[in-house]
């Protein structure tokens, strides 16, 4: 087996080129995306971008109008459906259904027999500290509540990829760290697992790769890492003296806060600068480097704009 | 069966069975469900009381009396003849009520008393029983001259007339008869037919609509063929109604041998009984299945509820007018208006269902229905395909301005785009 053939099929998801236009509105532009087997995934961007789209048509609920994908190694997503578990962005369940015949209904949708279904189904929600829900009607049930329902129902059949769309919006901070774990527990197993977002945290705690996508297009997918890595790291320097001929040492866009200074670690590294400081007696009184957050590299990769609108709809802290 | 496969995905016919399975429980153990039960009991009984109501009112509002004014001695002979011979014809006899008693050479306005208009005074019969004068209106006047002059003709009689006592034979039926009685059995299975179509396919539309505001048609797509969730739907409704017919034909029977009655007592449809459930039975399935189908793809066209009504409107009056030609074709059996009616799919199950009642063959029962199993399988494969076009398509949220057809064009559903 040649290295190139390893890595298709170590790929869950590989879509090149997808196009969708809705009448005038092109949807999604090109989208490219490769999924690795086993991983978690995070589709970022604001809303409007084109998850969901993207998303609808990696599951064969849409067709593209150009473009290639392979999901699980087919061409036709909805032949195999049974591997693979949906959680749509607007959540829906029958009011009237109990919680884990909902669950089972879910998985019986997949080939999974409604007997066992309706086991698993008591078993999940017991197991998710649901277990006092499992007979009530959906209708009765929290909004939170009906989701993580939902969710359960999604993973009943036990699929190899699973496709959450906005995952955590609706569930209150417990909920969702709750969910960060299953998620997490999913991929130990050996499940793929994407979901879209546009809360970057959670991308940034729980995905190795992401696609960032902005106006329909991906101007970035791959690792988590390499994404930060895309802008540099930033130096946080003290000094006891605010001048003299060091300053001049200091890089182009050089920002002051007090005592403090805040510049990119310059391409040659920080040893020339350090022997600048120290020979110039800036009297250096702290000095660290941190690396880029996912949220400057989305600024970066996506621009100002895409990141106004992404933080337009992400909770704040107290919220999240 | 399991349904389980070790394939990526359900069969068509096995996420069919999951759809249907799934919409049949929901709807037969929801409260809802005794109202669809009781749906017949509400025309039955609103029929019942408006035809009660309507005889009562016709009895009173409409009897008529025929007045008298003669010379005493002949108003009495003319009252005992009038009731003798009542007793023996019936209502055909009009009520006879006296207006005067003439002494000799009197006379009498009987114009006067009509034009009055007091009572319920038809006609006024005066003169002499030798040569009665009738004045009516000129309907009354066709209706009863003969009746006036063989009350004459008793009220002159010397003697009472003997009458033989009639020996009576019964027999079950008459060609007459069975022709009515074969008439009003097509009407009724007709009019039956079109009710529970009609009560079905609204519903089949309703559980669509709610299961698209739900927004777990998402669900459904993602996981099953669309063209299984249309037929799906369409044939739990179809197990529905089949558990509803059953349950009304139960209670039916029951209150026919409580009554001690059998269906031998009604007029025998010309291809009998049993064949007859059975036509109708087959009749009903396709009449269901090309209606829901046109229901079902409208509710996937309709990006709202409000659209889904507009838009059901136009379908539903139609599909009365349809009716009421298949109605007509039952008068018209064997012409080209009763050709026509069966040959257009959505008439056809309601003109054979009659033709079932009236007529003992049974070949064109065979053609007709072969004939609407190709119109169900297109308009349900149509019905299907534009489904599963239309019911997910995404797309920007549609203005309101935007008309009706263009919005049903344009968009499918209220999915937003992301």
């Amino acid at each position: 087996m040649d290295i190139a053939t390893s890595e298709i099929t170590e790929l869950a998801i590989e879509a090149r080129g997808l196009v969708k236009r809705f009448d005038e509105t092109l949807a999604v532009d090109g989208v490219d995306i490769s999924v690795p087997k086993g991983s978690i995934y995070g589709i970022l961007g604001p809303n409007g971008a084109g998850k969901t789209t993207t998303l609808r048509m990696l599951l064969g609920i849409i067709d593209p109008d150009s473009g290639t994908r392979r999901v699980l190694g087919h061409d036709k997503p909805q032949d195999i459906a049974r591997l693979i578990g949906y959680l749509p962005e607007e959540r829906g369940l029958y009011p009237a259904m109990k919680a884990y015949e909902a669950i089972a209904f879910m998985g019986a949708l997949r080939g999974l027999p409604l007997p066992q279904g309706r086991e698993r189904g008591r078993q999940l929600m017991e197991g998710h500290g649901l277990g006092h829900a499992v007979d009530k009607q959906i209708r009765k049930l929290s909004k939170g509540m009906a989701q993580i329902v939902q969710l359960l129902g999604t993973l009943v059949h036990e699929p190899q990829l699973v496709v959450l769309d906005e995952p955590f919006s609706g569930l209150d901070a417990i909920n969702q760290g709750k969910l960060e774990v299953l998620i997490r527990s999913l991929a130990d197993k050996g499940t793929t697992v994407i979901f879209s977002t546009h809360v970057i945290s959670h991308a940034e705690r729980l995905c190795e790769n992401i696609a960032i996508i902005a106006g329909g297009k991906v101007p970035f997918a791959g690792g988590v890492d390499v994404a930060r890595d895309r802008i540099p790291a930033q130096v946080r320097l003290e000094t006891s003296a605010s001048e003299g001929p060091w300053r001049h040492a200091l890089p182009e866009g050089t920002r002051r806060m007090g005592q403090f200074w805040h510049f990119p670690l310059p391409e040659s590294g920080i040893e020339p600068l350090l022997r600048a400081l120290i020979d110039g007696n800036a009297g250096i009184l702290s000095l660290s480097i941190e690396r880029a957050g996912l949220h400057d590299a989305f600024v970066a990769i996506a621009g100002e704009a895409a990141a106004a609108d992404l933080e337009k709809n992400t909770p704040s802290e107290e919220e999240a | 069966m399991s349904t389980h496969t070790q394939a990526g995905r359900l069969s068509l016919l096995q996420a069919a069975f999951v759809i249907a399975r799934r919409d049949f429980t929901a709807i037969l153990f929801s409260r809802a469900f005794i109202f669809f039960l009781l749906g017949p009991l509400f025309p039955l009984g609103v029929a019942a009381l408006a035809g009660g109501i309507g005889a009562q009112i016709q009895s009173e509002a409409f009897a008529a009396d025929v007045g008298i004014a003669m010379e005493a001695e002949e108003v009495s002979a003319f009252v005992e003849a009038r009731d003798e011979l009542a007793a023996r014809i019936g209502p055909a006899i009009p009520p006879v009520v006296v207006l005067e008693r003439l002494g000799p050479d009197e006379s009498f306005d009987a114009e006067e008393v009509l034009e009055a208009g007091e009572g319920r005074i038809a006609a006024v019969v005066t003169g002499t029983l030798a040569e009665p004068e009738l004045t009516a209106p000129p309907g009354n006047l066709n209706r009863w001259s003969g009746t006036i002059e063989l009350i004459a003709a008793t009220a002159q009689r010397e003697e009472r007339a003997t009458y033989p006592q009639v020996t009576t034979h019964s027999v079950a039926t008459s060609g007459a008869s069975e022709n009515r009685g074969r008439y009003q059995t097509a009407q009724g299975g007709q009019i039956l037919l079109f009710l529970l179509i009609m009560l079905l396919a609204s519903m089949v539309l309703s559980n669509l609509v709610e299961e698209k505001g739900n927004k777990i048609i998402e669900i459904l797509a993602a996981a099953v063929p669309m063209n299984a969730v249309f037929m799906g739907k369409l044939f739990a409704m179809l197990g529905i109604s089949i558990f509803g017919i059953m349950v009304w034909g139960s209670i039916g029977s029951l209150l026919l041998t409580l009554g001690e009655t059998s269906l031998s007592d009604f007029a025998n449809p010309g291809v009998g009984w049993p064949m007859f459930f059975l036509l109708g039975a087959i009749y009903f399935a396709m009449g269901y299945l090309l209606l829901g189908s046109i229901f079902l793809t409208i509710g996937s066209m309709a990006p709202t509820v409000r659209d889904v009504q507009t838009m059901a409107m136009p379908v539903t009056m139609a599909q009365v007018v349809v009716f009421f030609l298949a109605n007509m074709a039952v008068t018209q059996m064997g012409t080209w208006i009763e050709y026509t009616a069966i040959m257009f799919p959505l008439s056809s199950p309601f003109v054979m269902v009659a033709r079932g009642a009236m007529d003992e063959a049974l070949w064109p029962h065979l053609l007709a229905i072969a004939w609407q199993i190709v119109c169900v399988v297109i308009f349900v494969r149509v019905g299907s395909t534009l489904f599963r076009r239309k019911v997910m398509k995404s797309g920007p949220p549609t203005g309101g301005r935007k008309s009706l057809l263009k919005r049903v064009l344009k968009t499918g559903t209220e999915l937003p785009l992301n």
